[in-house]
């Protein structure tokens, strides 16, 4: 019996020995963010090449999130640098503060955010359908709409809740259509392809504009801004990195419209990674040799594996000393029993998305609102485990210790807590497995791990990176759920 | 040295378990509580160890009344055993027998001579210290259980039906092991059963119990001589045939 106390204490050292030595903190990197969809994260890569071929360490979160994330997590200082789009600043972020495309760098120089650019090109908005249809129906500009209120939209789920989107849209052009969906970008082009939608919002200098020879209908009302690509970044980096900063103006008119489709044809169509095209388009225009190299698929599992752990690990092991301890309280006292059951049920009832959400005002973005989102949700079944395991203990057993004169403390370490051993272990097993599964959603707000190439293949419509993340992240479910039932002849007493 | 209850009253929610009981349990004598499920018997056990609390009256023990800063001192001049036996399943015998002796700080040498004395006074094989509770017979747990009981060497021993769910065999062997036990270690013992056999080849003394309070006390003549209320003749003769042997040639 000792033994198995000793056994669960090194099971948690090793657990956290883990942690810090796999996961050492990297300081004085420039970090780099993007949007979800390929052109941003095309520029991200580019500014973070370009800041790698200054010797300058660079540390690239890729997919970040829609445009409020990232500008909070500027403002916050989780990053330092992403692309944006002068109409989304001054329509959806400035909004309030009476920004125009003139006084746009004195207004950002209020918050300390610098901008360079414009890049190049302008990325607006645009209405698009299938040529077939378009024609069938007549619809040449956006105004037509009018006259089609049965039409199917389906709008990027951004669009459709943006100042400069869907609604300020349909206000503008007195659209009648009800059938309005939002889903995800990439998806609404194969939405169009099938025939399930008619008509969605499409970036200018999509690659699949051409690719789906779709008709872009034209903004007669000119409701919808410019929207050129710049460089967003904090002031402050103007001192700490002024040859960066320095170095990254090259990109101002470097990247006319063409180019900039042609390099989202090359991904989105030719399937060829971001970080090639992007050392291309430096290699070509300045000269520059990035320090481009393919990544191999054993090193980015290795990066995605590691990250995986770290969330997983931190997450259980902070749950785990923590629920334990609630699940004792549980047991003791029922009236705060009740209060902590009801609590942790109700955690466990928001919805995994969405709790990751609720965690990005509180603490930002990155790997620490992720593990906080884990650690509430793997909270539930080991308390409930622990709490049942003890009420399952015969009274008979329970008060044998008492009347051998055992005091309180004693009877839950040498009798209770083992006894209810098997239960809580179940308990912790549950909590594993269902948190390397949800920890795939960590990527979703930067926290990295095996929810990345998942998000990647969904963007890019890639089978193979999807499976990429799918794969390892069911193995690593399988892992866990074995080495618990391994621990298990470690930990539960022999005689139960 | 001994247990004496005056006026206790004990009850649950409704029911009444103890009515006014008044009794003391003499130095060095086997007293055997007897009488039908629900008539108090266990609870008056229960009370002893302080499992549970009294509603009204005086229990002492030793001539000291339990409170919560005397307890566990109490507990420790206090052996019980119980039906189910209540050994700790994750333990094994030796374990079990020795929990309490190693907090209370016997070193290894006291805790194994006293365990060496244990097992010949109650019979228990010595090659099964090392088992754990799932693998001893019923009647081989009920002995660990008195040895867990004995090991700091009690001055009272409580058994609650410690014979309740042998089958006859192994009860008639552990009858009389445990007589002999009780014979040689002279402690102040109370035991419970609803078997009448069982009471009077134990006791020094009966203790017939109906809803709460003694119907009768004293030996099985008297009981069969004079009984104190009809239910005293209708207990006995509902168990008569199996105390012809002891009382009838």
């Amino acid at each position: 019996m000792k033994i198995n106390f000793k056994s669960v204490g090194s099971l948690i050292f090793i657990l956290l020995f883990l942690t810090t030595a796999l996961f050492p903190q990297e300081k004085s990197a420039i970090k780099v963010g993007s949007k979800k969809f390929t052109e941003n994260v095309l520029l991200g890569e580019i500014i973070t090449q370009l800041i790698t071929s200054q010797d300058q360490k660079v540390e690239y979160i890729k997919e970040l999130g829609g445009t409020r994330i990232l500008w909070n997590a500027l403002l916050n200082e989780e990053i330092d640098i992403y692309p944006d789009y002068t109409g989304t600043i001054i329509k959806e972020i400035l909004v309030n503060k009476n920004a125009n495309k003139d006084n746009l760098k004195n207004k950002l120089a209020e918050l300390n955010i610098g901008i360079i650019g414009p890049l190049g090109f302008n990325n607006t908005y645009a209405i698009g359908m299938k040529q077939g249809l378009a024609e069938k129906l007549a619809i040449e500009k956006i105004s037509d709409l009018k006259n089609h209120p049965s039409l199917a939209l389906g709008f990027t789920n951004e669009f459709m809740d943006r100042a400069d989107g869907w609604p300020g849209l349909q206000r503008k052009y007195q659209l009648p259509q009800t059938n309005v969906t939002g889903l995800d970008h990439d998806l609404a082009y194969k939405g169009l392809a099938s025939g399930s939608i008619d008509a969605i919002d499409l970036y200018s200098t999509d690659a699949e504009i051409e690719y789906y020879n779709l008709k872009v209908l034209k903004d007669d009302l000119h409701y919808f801004p410019d929207y050129k690509a710049v460089i967003l970044y904090r002031k402050e980096l103007e001192k700490t990195y002024p040859g960066i900063i320095k170095k990254l103006q090259i990109l101002g008119n470097s990247i006319p419209e063409e180019t900039m489709i042609k390099m989202n044809s090359e991904v989105k169509i030719n399937k060829k990674p971001e970080s090639l095209v992007a050392s291309n388009f430096l290699n070509r225009k300045f000269s520059i040799e990035s320090s481009y190299q393919p990544s191999k698929f054993l090193s980015r599992l290795w990066h995605n594996t590691k990250q995986h752990l770290f969330l997983v690990l931190i997450s259980l092991t902070a749950a785990i000393l923590f629920s334990i301890p609630l699940g004792i309280i549980a047991f003791k006292n029922k009236k705060i029993g009740g209060l902590i059951l009801g609590v942790t049920g109700i955690i466990q009832t928001i919805p995994s998305l969405a709790l990751l959400v609720f965690m990005i005002p509180l603490l930002g973005i990155g790997s620490y609102p992720a593990i906080s989102a884990l650690f509430l949700y793997s909270l539930l079944p080991i308390v409930r485990n622990t709490h049942s395991g003890l009420c399952e203990i015969p009274n008979s057993i329970r008060e044998s210790a008492i009347v051998l004169g055992l005091s309180p403390s004693l009877i839950l370490k040498k009798i209770e807590l083992p006894l209810a051993s098997r239960s809580i272990l179940a308990g912790i097993k549950t909590s594993a497995v269902i948190n390397v599964g949800t920890a795939t959603l960590g990527a979703l707000i930067g926290a990295g791990g095996y929810g990345q190439p998942i998000l990647t293949g969904i963007r890019l419509d890639d089978i193979a990176l999807i499976l990429e993340g799918a794969i390892p992240a069911a193995l690593l479910a399988l892992l866990v759920q074995w080495i618990f039932d391994l621990s298990e002849k470690l930990i539960i007493p022999k005689g139960l | 040295m001994s247990i004496s209850f005056q006026n206790v009253t004990k009850s649950f929610n409704d029911t009444t378990a103890l009515k006014n009981f008044s009794f003391e349990f003499k130095k060095g004598q086997t007293s055997v509580l007897i009488g039908s499920s629900g008539c108090g018997k266990s609870t008056l056990l229960r009370l002893v160890v302080g499992l549970i609390k009294h509603d009204s009256g005086t229990i002492l023990i030793d001539n000291r009344a339990p409170v919560k800063s005397n307890l566990s001192f109490l507990r420790k001049k206090i052996g019980y055993v119980i039906q189910e036996g209540g050994l700790f399943p994750h333990l094994t015998t030796k374990e079990n027998v020795s929990l309490m002796a190693g907090y209370t700080g016997w070193d290894e040498t006291k805790i194994n001579k006293r365990i060496s004395e244990l097992i010949s006074l109650t019979k228990f094989p010595k090659d099964l210290l090392d088992r754990y509770p799932s693998e001893l017979s019923g009647g081989q747990k009920q002995r660990v259980s008195l040895m867990r009981a004995l090991m700091l060497d009690p001055e009272f021993l409580l058994l609650d039906e410690p014979l309740g769910s042998l089958d006859p065999l192994i009860r008639y062997d552990l009858q009389e092991d445990l007589k002999d036990i009780f014979e040689r270690l002279r402690k102040t013992v109370i035991l419970v059963t609803h078997d009448l056999h069982e009471a009077v080849f134990f006791a020094d003394e009966i203790i017939l119990m109906k809803e709460g309070s003694i119907v009768q006390k004293g030996n099985i003549n008297e009981f069969l001589k004079s009984p104190s209320d009809p239910f005293v003749t209708k207990f006995i003769n509902a168990q008569r045939s199996e105390i012809n042997f002891n009382n009838e040639n």
